[in-house]
């Protein structure tokens, strides 16, 4: 249970998706302009995490590592070849029935999101922890924790892009800075106050 | 005296639009309001009761600066004239040479040789500081036609005062660059910026060259001389290593230990401090919130504390008098642009600072010190706060008015 917790701590803060890897660039950029916004995406991108790693989790591990069909009486083949094309298609799955959902039973969000909601099946931080979790061999315990963590510390970098981003409204940035490149700014500086955990072993 | 006005008088039509010197008016408005105050008066309604503006409130932080600046030279010298007594040698670069030539010489017990040792020390950090963030300055404010803020003269004495006494010039000329322009200016100066601008600078000098800002070397001014912070010593030994190197609370309290220039003495601060809570220049909910922050926080740690970890059993009083607490306390959390903005976003953004810097100082083994980045982290968040405190009170009075 202590390994779970400190690797929650460690996916959040000290091996943030966003901003100690720059995963997920795009979307983190693309729709940080509001609060509101920013939130619901980080809430997706959340539940999205928490369904694909462990799937993925499972996946790979009863079908696709070498020696994973030994169920099935077939101990000496190896599939992990076919492992990104597996994970994109359950990554894209579950994008959809979500889009699905969020159209019904949340349409402001689903208008906000726009374009970006289907962009998250190649949200490059959903299958970046869906990598990590393969090359790290996380166990199914693990790799839910690692799911939710890596979820919510992108959302929380997403949404505290979008507030900055929010007082940056009565900034007076230069003409050629204004939109993506003070962004790109914005995102660097705060990877630099993320430092703080850089260094801490868990 | 009447001769600078008359002067300044004559010259000015040839830098309003359509002069000679169009360009430059922002200097000129600089030189100006810095030697006289503004005449702008309110013509309208409602007048306020106080000329307080963003100029006065700058000038009273460097008021509540000097007894930090004045104690820096003093520690500075004298922890660099302790340690040439102790290795039996002489400075031979030109402060040393300046010292001889006056007859004021190195004595440790001499307070008026350790203020001049010191001084010299300070001098051209703080000039390079000057000199290289004030020409950002007033290029930024000369192109972009704004007005060169008095927060610069603040930020670069906050910047000069987080440095080792012996900082090698070129570096701190490439950090102010950094904190001014990238921290600052990019967002469009003062008041717009997100960071604190002097710790963005120290913070990027920090992760560019650790080996001249960070370790045993650098806090004494005295090449080859070695001597730990307090903090680095717990780092590794815990409290026992810090009484073991004979530093007693009432001495790291005063400030008679090596450090960054004005982060030593908690007793200094805290004369700032008093003057800018009476002057209500700095938010106390934001001080207290650290307090209180480094309390709770220091206070489980202290259950919690482990063999491995020998920095958490470090008690309260401990954490506030050792490294920069008490100075980023002071005056790098409380400053009123990349803060909370509102009062209980404050609360929050204050103890949010404590928790992280006694989480930095005890858990994370890479830095001895945690109180830049943890204000750094939570400049970061003081948007998000201030969002959801707002949010919350839009609720709380809608739900008022459907009750009512």
């Amino acid at each position: 249970m202590d390994s779970l917790f400190n690797l929650f701590i460690s996916a959040v803060f000290v091996e943030n998706l966003a901003l100690s890897f720059f995963l997920g660039m795009c979307t983190f950029l693309a729709i940080s302009k509001q609060v509101s916004a920013a939130f619901g995406l980080g809430v997706a991108v959340v539940f999205i995490q928490t369904i694909t790693v462990p799937v993925n989790h499972l996946i790979y591990y009863y079908l696709l590592r070498d020696g994973a069909l030994a169920w099935a009486g077939m101990p000496s083949v190896n599939l992990s070849f076919l492992g990104l094309i597996c994970y994109i298609g359950v990554i894209a799955a579950i994008v959809q029935i979500l889009e699905m959902f969020l159209d019904k039973h949340v349409p402001a969000l689903y208008n906000a999101l726009g374009v970006y909601m289907p962009l998250i099946t190649v949200n490059c931080a959903i299958l970046g922890g869906t990598l990590f979790m393969v090359e790290r061999d996380y166990n199914f315990a693990e790799s839910v924790t690692y799911g939710i963590g890596t979820g919510v510390g992108w959302a929380l970098a997403i949404t505290t892009l979008a507030g900055i981003r929010e007082r940056l409204k009565y900034s007076d940035i230069p003409a050629g800075l204004q939109g993506l490149g003070i962004t790109f700014i914005t995102a660097g500086l705060m990877s630099l106050g993320f430092m703080a955990f850089s260094g801490i072993q868990l | 005296m009447s001769r600078i006005r008359r002067f300044l008088d004559g010259i000015e039509p040839q830098f309003h639009k359509g002069g000679r010197f169009e360009k430059y008016y922002a200097v000129y408005e600089m030189v100006d309001t810095f030697l006289y105050s503004p005449p702008d008066t309110t013509r309208t309604a409602p007048h306020v009761r106080d000329g307080i503006d963003l100029k006065r409130m700058m000038s009273y932080v460097v008021v509540a600066l000097i007894p930090c600046i004045l104690w820096s030279w003093f520690n500075a010298g004298y922890q660099a004239n302790l340690a040439l007594a102790e290795l039996g040698v002489v400075r031979e670069d030109w402060r040393g040479g300046l010292l001889s030539l006056f007859g004021i010489g190195f004595n440790p017990g001499n307070p008026f040789a350790n203020l001049a040792h010191g001084f010299l020390l300070f001098l051209p950090i703080y000039l390079t500081t000057l000199i290289v963030g004030g020409l950002w300055e007033v290029l930024f404010a000369t192109v972009r036609n704004h007005e060169v803020n008095e927060g610069f003269l603040v930020t670069s004495m906050l910047f000069t005062l987080t440095l080792p006494p012996e900082m090698p010039l070129w570096m701190v000329a490439l950090g102010i660059s950094f904190g001014v322009v990238i921290g600052k200016e990019v967002f469009g100066g003062t008041g717009k910026n997100f960071l604190n601008p002097a710790l963005t600078g120290r913070a990027f000098l920090y992760f560019a060259y650790p080996a001249e800002i960070s370790g045993d070397q650098v806090w004494i001014a005295v090449d080859g001389f070695s001597h730990a912070t307090p903090l680095g010593l717990g780092e590794t030994g815990g409290m026992a290593a810090i009484a073991d190197s004979g530093l007693t609370w009432w001495q790291a309290f005063f400030g008679l230990m090596p450090g960054s220039l004005g982060e030593t003495s908690t007793f200094a601060i805290l004369l700032g401090a008093a003057f800018l809570l009476y002057t209500r220049i700095a938010s106390w909910r934001i001080m207290l919130g650290v307090l209180l922050g480094v309390l709770g926080t220091s206070l489980l740690f202290n259950l919690l504390a482990s063999e491995a970890r020998p920095m958490m059993a470090m008690p309260f009083h401990w954490h506030l008098v050792t490294g920069g607490l008490a100075f980023g306390l002071v005056f790098m959390a409380t400053d009123p642009v990349s803060a909370s903005l509102t009062n209980a976003g404050r609360w929050v953004f204050g103890i949010l600072i404590g928790f992280m810097t006694v989480l930095i100082r005890s858990i994370n083994p890479a830095f001895p010190e945690g109180i830049m980045l943890a204000i750094l982290f939570a400049n970061l968040f003081a948007p998000l706060i201030d969002y959801v405190v707002i949010q919350m009170n839009i609720r709380r009075r809608e739900r008022r008015h459907v009750s009512a």
